[in-house]
């Protein structure tokens, strides 16, 4: 990483009038757009919900009755654990986890074939391909998706196999969580995509032929040339495709089973539904900071720098 | 080790869609020579050697290495491995895991492999630098780490390309004798690929001089410098002045043309023209700048031309006199101690030995 600039070097460089728009836009993004939000997000999550005080409580004390609430559930309830929302969470967290891996090894391959065949015109065509789906939004992706998997001689798939006669009923990928699954891989594929695409572009050729000519199989190629030197892309796909993926509504909501709720469901249906703020905004929090301490725990295990991810 | 296995290229052509990079390649290699491929850039060097280590499959034709058909073998089963124009060393990879790697993939242990790299590092002056990175040698360093890595394969066959390009010409020089040293030591046949005339002939047993696809000349480099076979080698090999004319006498292997500026001059036939050369032909005559004298000799081995320049170059003097075409006639002197002190637009006679120039049938030169 480079070492910041100064200041007084940064306002050389860029002129007075330059250097103070600059700094301006970037202070305006650094406290408005994310340290605010997330501010009072917290804030929120600290407060009891002012509709339904507790006898006693005041609206503007802090808490952490939200975050109890999470793991305990409600005062007096039978069960020691607030054994659904946790079980949404974890079954979230694993099932992001799944997504990114599914992602991961979809990608890979790809990536090495666009990034390293010399198909040039072709090769770019093909991008584009994989990229103007994407300038759609992504509800209406999901509600296409929907379409597709529909469990009923009306979606796409079941009907071209009823009426080719492999299956004589509708199969229902929505509540085997296939449709979720496939909207969710589908939905932040080409944040794997390129970064991994990226990193192995960069990678020099005559590294692989290097190792080629020594009798290195393409296994062996793949583990100790391409990957390592591809790490910093695919940990930056990972972490996006992951923290995106756990964090996502439009899939779940559209594509998912009626048993199978989505973490972010329940948050929304806090904010929305419950008009409970303090609690959604407590149950956000344990998801974001959940998120990360995953993400760090394996930017760890597989030695990968902050600063490598940036790349 | 395994030492001198022949490399034969028999009528190799290699086309990309359209585009002929090699024509009609016919090379015989002998085992532990130290053969290399002189050319300018894009003429198709690298593409021979792709086609040797097994990157690419010629188009027509075979590759032979000790007598054995390569067709359809990959790189991996090649007993060659190749030295890249730019290294390609493994960055992530430490000095002695780079050196080693073909050990690797063979399935040696840790143990044996840390104690050839040692031993290849001795070899190469690094001993000890084994813990290191790729980008924290400097560049002669990592040159000779590239070399050990395609040693520790055992190859049969060494191919080089261009590996000293990237260097300074302190270094260069050093690494020449450096890597002749190796290749004597180890007594593989090495395949070298350059464009620097001066490397060919310092390190090579035996050259190939080729032009865009064309192999013009394969010889020594005394028969490559001296004995040109076509006017693109006599002016891409060293320095080389041209005079053009028709001949107008044979005599064994003796012509005389009559040059459009200089009158009539006369010097050996080089031998790979011996016989074509008819009275009447067109043809380029020959002359290193080192092969001409200052004052006049025999009428057909002397010129007169006005000096343009005069260079001082420490152990040379050179002077710059006006040729054909607005080319110049350069003359190259040994400082003994007597500066020539020509002025500028002097008329200034010279001559020649008739045994030290060669003459041929026209053809195209290297571009400047
Ligand atoms: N894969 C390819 N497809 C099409 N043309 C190619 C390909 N590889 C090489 N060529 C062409 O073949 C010719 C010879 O290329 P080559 O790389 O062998 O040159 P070279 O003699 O090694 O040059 P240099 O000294 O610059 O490395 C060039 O004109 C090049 O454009
Ligand atoms: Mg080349």
């Amino acid at each position: 990483m480079k070492k910041p600039m100064i200041f007084s070097e940064f306002f050389r460089n860029n002129g007075v009038v330059m250097g103070s728009i600059l700094f301006f836009l970037v202070a305006f993004w650094i406290i408005f757009l994310i340290l605010l939000p997330q501010i009072s997000m917290l804030d929120y999550s600290l407060h009891p919900n002012p509709i339904n005080l507790d006898a006693g409580e005041r609206a503007d004390e802090y808490t952490l009755k939200n975050y109890k609430y999470l793991i305990f559930g409600p005062e007096g309830s039978s069960d020691a654990f607030n054994k659904v929302d946790l079980m949404v969470f974890v079954r979230t967290i694993i099932a992001a986890m799944a997504v990114t891996i599914m992602n991961l090894f979809l990608c890979y391959p790809l990536a090495y074939f666009l990034a390293q065949s010399k198909g040039g015109g072709f090769v770019r065509l093909l991008v584009i391909l994989l990229i103007v789906p994407y300038w759609i939004n992504e509800i209406l992706r999901a509600f296409a998706l929907r379409i597709i998997f529909a469990p009923s001689e009306n979606g796409l798939i079941n009907g071209i196999m009823m009426k080719m006669g492999l299956i004589d009923q509708a199969y229902d990928f929505i509540n085997t969580d296939i449709a979720l699954y496939a909207g969710l891989g589908y939905a932040y594929i080409l944040l794997m995509l390129f970064p991994m695409y990226n990193v192995i572009e960069s990678l020099d050729r005559n590294q692989i032929e290097a190792a080629r000519d020594m009798g290195a199989s393409w296994t062996r190629i793949h583990r100790r040339v391409v990957i390592p030197h591809a790490k910093p892309g695919i940990a930056s796909g990972m972490t996006m495709v992951f923290m995106l993926s756990a964090g996502a509504l439009a899939a779940p909501q559209v594509l998912g089973g009626t048993s199978s709720l989505w973490f972010t469901q329940l948050v929304y249906q806090w904010f929305n539904d419950t008009l409970n703020w303090q609690q959604g905004a407590a149950y956000a929090i344990v998801l974001l900071v959940a998120s990360i301490a995953i993400v760090l725990t394996f930017m760890k295990i597989f030695k990968v720098n902050m600063g490598d991810i940036g790349k | 080790m395994s030492s001198g296995v022949d490399v034969n290229l028999e009528n190799i052509w290699i086309k990309f869609g359209d585009f002929v990079a090699v024509r009609e390649a016919n090379v015989n290699i002998n085992g532990g020579d130290f053969f290399s491929f002189l050319g300018p850039s894009g003429c198709g060097k690298t593409t021979i050697l792709r086609a040797v280590s097994g990157f690419l499959d010629p188009s027509e034709g075979r590759v032979l290495i000790g007598g054995n058909d390569m067709a359809g073998l990959g790189p991996n089963k090649r007993p060659t491995a190749l030295i890249f124009q730019n290294l390609a060393l493994f960055p992530l990879m430490k000095v002695w895991e780079n050196i080693t790697f073909s050990m690797e993939v063979k399935g040696a242990t840790a143990g044996e492999r840390r104690k050839r790299a040692d031993e290849l590092l001795d070899m190469i002056a690094l001993s000890g630098q084994g813990d290191k990175f790729p980008s924290e040698l400097s560049g002669g360093q990592k040159q000779r780490v590239a070399i050990a890595r395609a040693l520790c394969a055992e190859p049969d066959v060494l191919l080089l390309d261009e590996p000293l390009s990237a260097l300074d010409l302190k270094l260069r020089q050093h690494m020449r004798s450096e890597l002749r040293e190796i290749q004597k030591r180890v007594g593989i046949t090495f395949i070298y690929i350059t464009h620097d005339q001066g490397e060919a002939l310092t390190m090579s047993d035996s050259v190939a001089v080729m032009r865009a696809g064309i192999i013009d000349q394969i010889g020594d480099g005394h028969a490559v410098y001296d004995q040109p076979a076509t006017p693109f080698v006599a002016s891409f090999v060293g320095e080389n002045n041209v005079f053009r004319g028709k001949v107008t006498a044979v005599n064994g292997d003796e012509a005389t043309i009559a040059s459009n500026r200089s009158g009539e001059l006369v010097s050996k036939i080089t031998p790979a023209a011996v016989g074509k050369l008819n009275v009447g032909d067109d043809a380029m005559m020959f002359v290193r700048p080192e092969m001409l004298q200052m004052g006049e000799g025999d009428a057909k081995s002397t010129i007169s031309a006005k000096v343009i320049n005069e260079e001082f170059e420490g152990n040379t003097y050179s002077i710059y006199l006006e040729g054909e075409g607005g080319k110049q006639i350069k003359m190259a002197m040994p400082n003994l101690g007597n500066d020539p002190h020509k002025a500028k637009g002097d008329m200034m006679s010279f001559n020649y030995n008739a045994n030290n120039a060669v003459v041929m049938p026209a053809g195209d030169l290297a571009s400047e």
